[in-house]
């Protein structure tokens, strides 16, 4: 057992159910619990949503995969990063100004309520589900390595404390458990990334220099490699990080915990900065531990392997410049990421379950507030048990193919029909319904018959569908299923559908009657 | 928001003007960021050896300046994009709002 990390975590544990203690004592209404009552800053929310980007997945595997391979794993550090502006220059202020908690709300404000909201549910819930597990799974190994503790307690152990963050504070101790992680994990970058440009001399051509002398590739470091060779795959996979970011539902649920567009716009501004520089430092780290790590004995094995697997390269650059007290802080951090991370993502779920399917479906929006609350905390338990047995169900599969999946799930089932209802006139109730089905259903397909699975998980010698990211393919059917069958829809509802696109136009541009901060 | 509101609204010469302007904001930097992000995707996929080439007769690539330029750029772009919405965009969206306050 690693105690010196485990203490740490124990004290970022225990400050975080301070936090919520705090935040649930400010969290009153359904406003307060799904959006802190939109009365977040600018700043706080961009540094939360910056934490929501820069997860576990991204610290430890963008800067394993720069270790490996050198650029091509700042090929995806850059496709993260290049969506937001278009998220703030598309999305974010009509976003803000359209929607009260989901962005379900967008969507359904002048379509019909019940098919929409049930899609839009659909869509959430598949998104954060298929992303949850893999953060579980995820989680429990990489505790497991850094603890040592089981696998068992360790997914137990992130459920358990997930759903005491959402259910007793809401919005409000999700978004403060994200941005002391944030601070935290942008601090220790920031320190390791120093660290590495000392050894160097501080000239980050001689580390680079260094890098390429004892890395297995040489030069090839440098230039973008195999990874994405194939012209198809790269534009796939653009557009999949691209898109795929502005239809996570947690991301989305973030720009309504501001009071008004201009805030949403200040949100973007600071997390792209944020995001910017941790990929910034991202380099210095993946390439300083090509030296730093790799030409090191003691972090590999017998064998010559990375003790723990390659994803555990930036763990041990942190024992390499900072010795033992910084491991157990940097082991601390990525613990708090995931804990952070999958706290938004039950949080999504629960609002889908809540607000969509139970108030405006269900109770056809009659339902108290206090009613609409009890359902969000249950289904945010039930979210919390389902996690942890589906982290346990898959703890040997081989899930790397669900990250990838998530994010052309997300390009393709969310992001087209929010962006069509609010930019196209046209689009109807029967246009969005069928555009999300048609995204959802070509995105899971063809990444069944893709590589990913057909190849490395059913173990089938040829791949039906030869590239890896479906989000090309899959985004494009939405939108063409969304535009072919809103145009063809003669009906009453869609005539009236369509006349109410005008209003829509006016608040979505200029806030005129949008839903401003809860007082109190 | 009354059918005589929105129609008043919409054929006002200040909300056109609104319009006008965010869509040249939003469209023109849109394009920009598309352009800037595909072209490297493009280059990444068809010129990789370019990318690769020695930035200057050290080790550090091109590619690597690319890299690091895209970061700078996104953050500039919606740095930009605050700085004309706050001071362009908003004085005249507060207009609209207060001629329409209801």
């Amino acid at each position: 057992m690693n105690w010196t990390a485990i203490s740490m975590f124990m004290v970022f544990v225990c400050f975080t159910l301070l936090v919520t203690r705090w935040a649930a004592l400010r969290t009153r209404s359904a406003s307060d619990f799904y959006t802190a009552g939109g009365g977040l800053t600018g700043m706080q929310n961009g540094l939360a949503i910056a934490g929501d980007m820069i997860s576990a997945a991204s610290f430890l595997g963008i800067s394993a995969m720069m270790f490996m391979n050198g650029y091509d794993g700042l090929l995806y550090a850059l496709g993260v990063l290049a969506g937001w502006p278009i998220i703030l220059f598309l999305i974010a202020e009509r976003l803000r100004n359209l929607g009260k908690y989901t962005f379900a709300d967008v969507v359904s404000y002048r379509l019909a309520q019940t098919p929409v909201r049930l899609t839009s549910a659909f869509g959430t819930l598949a998104v954060a589900l298929m992303y949850l597990v893999a953060q579980m799974v995820g989680a429990g190994k990489l505790i497991e390595l850094l603890f040592g503790i089981s696998y068992l307690y360790a997914v137990v152990l992130v459920g358990v404390l997930m759903v005491l963050y959402v259910t007793f504070g809401g919005m409000l101790a999700t978004t403060w458990v994200q941005i002391i992680k944030a601070v935290m994990l942008l601090s220790g970058t920031t320190f390791m990334a120093f660290m590495v440009l000392k050894h160097f001399g501080f000239s980050t051509e001689a580390m680079f220099a260094s890098a390429v002398s004892v890395h297995a590739k040489g030069q090839a470091i440098m230039a973008p490699g195999g990874l994405l060779s194939n012209p198809i795959d790269a534009i796939s996979l653009g557009l999949g990080m691209m898109f795929g970011t502005a239809g996570l539902p947690h991301i989305l649920m973030r720009f309504f915990t501001v009071s008004d567009a201009k805030e949403a716009r200040k949100s973007v501004f600071y997390a792209t900065g944020f995001i910017g520089y941790f990929y910034l430092l991202l380099i210095v780290i993946g390439f300083g531990a090509i030296v730093m790590v790799g030409t090191e004995p003691s972090y590999r094995d017998a064998s010559g392997a990375i003790i723990g697997g390659g994803n555990m390269i930036a763990v041990h650059l942190a024992q390499a410049v900072g010795g033992n007290l910084f491991l157990g802080f940097i082991s601390a951090v990525a613990f708090a990421t995931i804990l952070a991370v999958v706290a938004g993502l039950a949080l999504s779920g629960a609002s889908a379950v809540s607000h969509d399917l139970y108030a405006c479906v269900m109770r056809k929006g009659q339902a108290s507030e206090q009613d609409e609350m009890r359902v969000s905390r249950l289904a945010t338990l039930v979210i919390g048990v389902l996690a942890i047995i589906l982290g346990l169900m898959f703890e040997s599969q081989n899930i790397a193919f669900l990250s990838g999946l998530v994010l052309a799930v997300a390009a393709s089932v969310n992001f087209p029909v929010l962006l069509l209802s609010m930019f196209w006139k046209g689009l109807t109730t029967r246009g969005a319904v069928c555009g999300s089905m048609a995204g959802l259903i070509s995105a899971i397909v063809l990444v069944v018959l893709g590589p990913a699975v057909w190849v490395n998980v059913l173990h089938n010698q040829q791949a039906l569908f030869p590239y890896s990211n479906p989000a090309l393919f899959s985004m494009s059917l939405a939108f063409f299923s969304a535009w072919a069958f809103s145009v063809t829809d003669g009906s009453e509802r869609a005539a009236q559908e369509r006349g109410r696109y005008l209003g829509q136009f006016i608040r979505s541009m200029t806030g005129i009657g949008a839903v401003g901060a809860s007082k109190h | 928001m009354t059918p005589e509101h929105i129609e008043r609204i919409s054929n006002h010469p200040d909300f056109q003007q609104l319009i006008q302007r965010k869509r040249r904001l939003n469209g023109s930097l849109t394009l920009i960021m598309l352009a800037a992000y595909y072209g490297f995707v493009l280059l990444v996929a068809f010129a990789p050896g370019l990318l690769g080439q020695s930035l200057s007769g050290g080790v550090t690539s091109v590619g690597m300046l690319v890299g690091v330029l895209m970061v700078l750029l996104s953050f500039a772009l919606t740095g930009i994009y605050m700085h004309r919405a706050n001071s362009v965009i908003d004085p005249l969206n507060d207009k609209v709002k207060q001629e329409f306050a209801q």
